[in-house]
């Protein structure tokens, strides 16, 4: 949102430089993403979305640059002060990433276990809660996700992202494989949940209508950096090729016109 | 994370409403805190929190206060909240919408009649597998059948390849392992035999032994553990990328292609691995009974060709074929009841060590009565 961009980012990226062997995917990428909004990474296939989703979260470290989330400098934190960091973010990986011995409550419950003082009765009743935030019927809850269809496992991943009530979300491709009218529900849950629990949200993603439906601001990832941000509308505007092709596709002109009619 | 702790102070109080200031951060960390600060508090009147000093609210907050407005609203009265920024009024009323409603009666213990009809659906399954093996192996003889018929359906290379995998890369181990149990069998016949005076009899002990039954159970156990599993793995792993039903879209017969070439390799192998077995158990035993009982290897050759009827190799080579076609069976078998995630792919793989060898131990016993009935 606008009105935030005055205040310090909350993941502020500078200069990052990922490369494997030869093949460099990011070279001097800098990204700025503040409190409360939705941003969408998009970019043709291999330009290192995921890629910079794993960089920022930590599983993927970087040659070069300069990683800061909610203020702390990840390359120059303490382990304590990384741990911090990491209880307040949470990440929905493609295909939810539960842990498949155990039952979608206990998934939810895994990160609640690191805070002292919750007895089991209670962590069980906040990640019922957790569960119903994400649409999940009730009796999801005692599913092992083996037993869930795509979707509701999606909808689990993100209820376990949530489970400590983060103030950053990444989602990786959160509508990939879903049905058009489960894609566009998930889209409504993420907008929905991110206004109503102040969520920032980090969205890599394919799905034009995902765009227009939830996102605040949108990366356009290509030529190895971040080439540029902004608004939809913005989009529309730019004339590097890539980003033309891109907004101004037939999908992109679908999309655009389904967004308008509501 | 340092988060300012939790705080509920009396404001006033009258016989009909309480009023409080709750400060502090209402989060899941001092989530302990503030259910502590909020149990205690009286059900027979309203209440009013104070709020506007909560500096953060999160979901886990938010539904220990509902829960405080639910236990009110039970006994009659009502909670309100005042001074609420709209953050905290919206994420209230989020948390409140999504308030789980436990929607199930919890579940029953298991009485008498789960436990037959659990005991009837296990036998069902158990004979269904059973028939499913079958209708497997009648599948494989049908299509070695019509790979005689006709033979440039047959998948040579595959066969080939395979009979390195099962065979050739089986040599070192089965070899290892039938080496030490010839030298295990010469030590510990010659330890009892001695007490007799009856040394040079270990030679019978261990030709009998190894010929007619070890060389070949102990082979086929080892190439059930690592072939079946490997079958399993394969063509577990294909069926799951839902390679097998692409060949089978492109009019190409799974059987043909993957069982044939792998049921017969092992075929075709095991007999030779069961042969390499034998060999190696004498070797071993005949060195053990040099070392320990002085026994040259002249006299363990002459004592083995005099005393050891071939019958006995015979007897123990016979079995190779039927286990080599159990192994191959249930490792294709297994690999074709995988489903489409990969758990259900190691739980077959095992299933399929754990089948094949006990399928091949029941075999050798049903063997062993049939020779000893027949006088064999």
């Amino acid at each position: 949102m606008s009105e935030h961009a005055e205040k310090a980012p909350v993941i502020r990226l500078r200069g990052i430089r990922n490369q494997f062997g030869t093949q460099v995917v990011h070279d001097n990428l800098d990204l700025d993403i503040y409190r409360g909004e939705i941003v969408g990474i998009v970019g043709g296939s291999g330009t290192g979305k995921s890629v910079l989703l794993r960089t920022i979260v930590g599983l993927q470290t970087p040659r070069a640059g300069d990683i800061e989330v909610l203020g702390v400098d990840l390359n120059k934190a303490s382990e304590e002060e990384h741990n911090d960091v990491e209880r307040r973010w949470g990440v929905m990986f493609q295909d939810g990433a539960l842990f498949s011995s155990l039952t979608v409550r206990e998934n939810v419950e895994v990160p609640m276990k690191q805070i002292e003082g919750l007895d089991a009765k209670t962590r069980a009743a906040l990640a019922d809660l957790k569960i119903a935030l994400v649409g999940l019927p009730y009796l999801a809850g005692d599913k092992y996700p083996s037993e869930l269809s795509g979707g509701m496992r999606k909808r689990a991943g993100l209820a376990r992202a949530l489970a400590l009530d983060p103030d950053i979300v990444f989602l990786d491709e959160p509508t990939a494989g879903l049905d058009p009218i489960g894609a566009s529900e998930f889209d409504q849950l993420i907008r929905k949940l991110s206004r109503s629990l102040g969520l920032t949200v980090f969205l890599v993603t394919h799905d034009l209508d995902t765009l227009h439906a939830t996102c605040d601001r949108i990366a356009v990832l290509a030529e190895k950096k971040v080439l540029v941000t902004g608004t939809m509308q913005e989009m529309l505007k730019v004339d590097h090729p890539w980003v033309h092709s891109y907004f101004h596709g037939p999908r992109a002109r679908a999309a655009l016109e389904t967004a308008e009619k509501e | 994370m340092t988060e300012p702790a939790i705080s509920l102070t009396e404001l006033s109080a009258t016989d009909t409403l309480l009023t409080l200031r709750l400060r502090g951060a209402c989060t899941v960390v001092r989530l302990e805190a503030l259910q502590k600060a909020l149990d205690p508090l009286p059900k027979d009147r309203d209440i009013v929190l104070e709020v506007s000093g909560v500096e953060r609210l999160d979901t886990a907050g938010a539904w220990a206060l509902i829960n405080l407005a639910k236990r009110l609203e039970k006994a009659g009265k009502s909670l309100r909240f005042e001074g609420a920024s709209e953050n905290f009024q919206s994420l209230i009323e989020t948390v409140e919408n999504a308030y789980p409603e436990p929607d199930v009666e919890p579940e029953h213990a298991l009485n008498i009649t789960d436990r037959l009809d659990l005991l009837g659906r296990k036998t069902v399954a158990g004979w269904t597998f059973l028939s499913e093996l079958m209708a497997f192996l009648g599948l494989f003889l049908a299509r070695l059948f019509r790979s005689i018929l006709r033979p440039s359906e047959f998948r040579l290379t595959a066969l080939v390849h395979h009979c390195e995998a099962v065979g050739v890369q089986a040599v070192p181990i089965v070899s290892l392992m039938a080496f030490l149990i010839g030298v295990v069998l010469a030590f510990q016949g010659s330890t009892q035999l001695q007490q007799f005076g009856a040394e040079v009899f270990v030679v019978d002990l261990i030709a009998i032994s190894i010929l007619r039954e070890l060389g070949i159970l102990l082979t086929a156990i080892i190439v059930a553990g690592r072939t079946a599993s490997a079958f399993t793995a394969a063509i577990g792993s294909m069926k799951m990328r839902e390679e097998i039903d692409a060949m089978e879209t492109l009019s190409l017969d799974p059987a043909m292609m993957l069982f044939v070439p792998r049921i017969l390799a092992l075929l075709l192998m095991l007999p030779i691995l069961g042969l390499i077995a034998d060999v190696m158990g004498l070797l071993g035993g005949a060195l053990m009974a040099w070392a320990d009982l002085g026994i040259s290897p002249a006299m363990f050759m002459t004592r083995l060709v005099e005393g050891t009827d071939v019958k006995h190799a015979i007897v123990g080579l016979i079995k190779a074929p039927f286990f080599a076609v159990t192994i191959g069976v249930v490792g294709c078998h297994a690999g074709m009841k995988v489903k489409s995630n990969a758990e259900s792919l190691g739980r077959q793989t095992s299933a399929a060590v754990v089948t094949a060898i006990f399928a091949v131990i029941v075999i050798d016993a049903m063997f062993s009565i049939f020779f000893a009935e027949m006088g064999y």
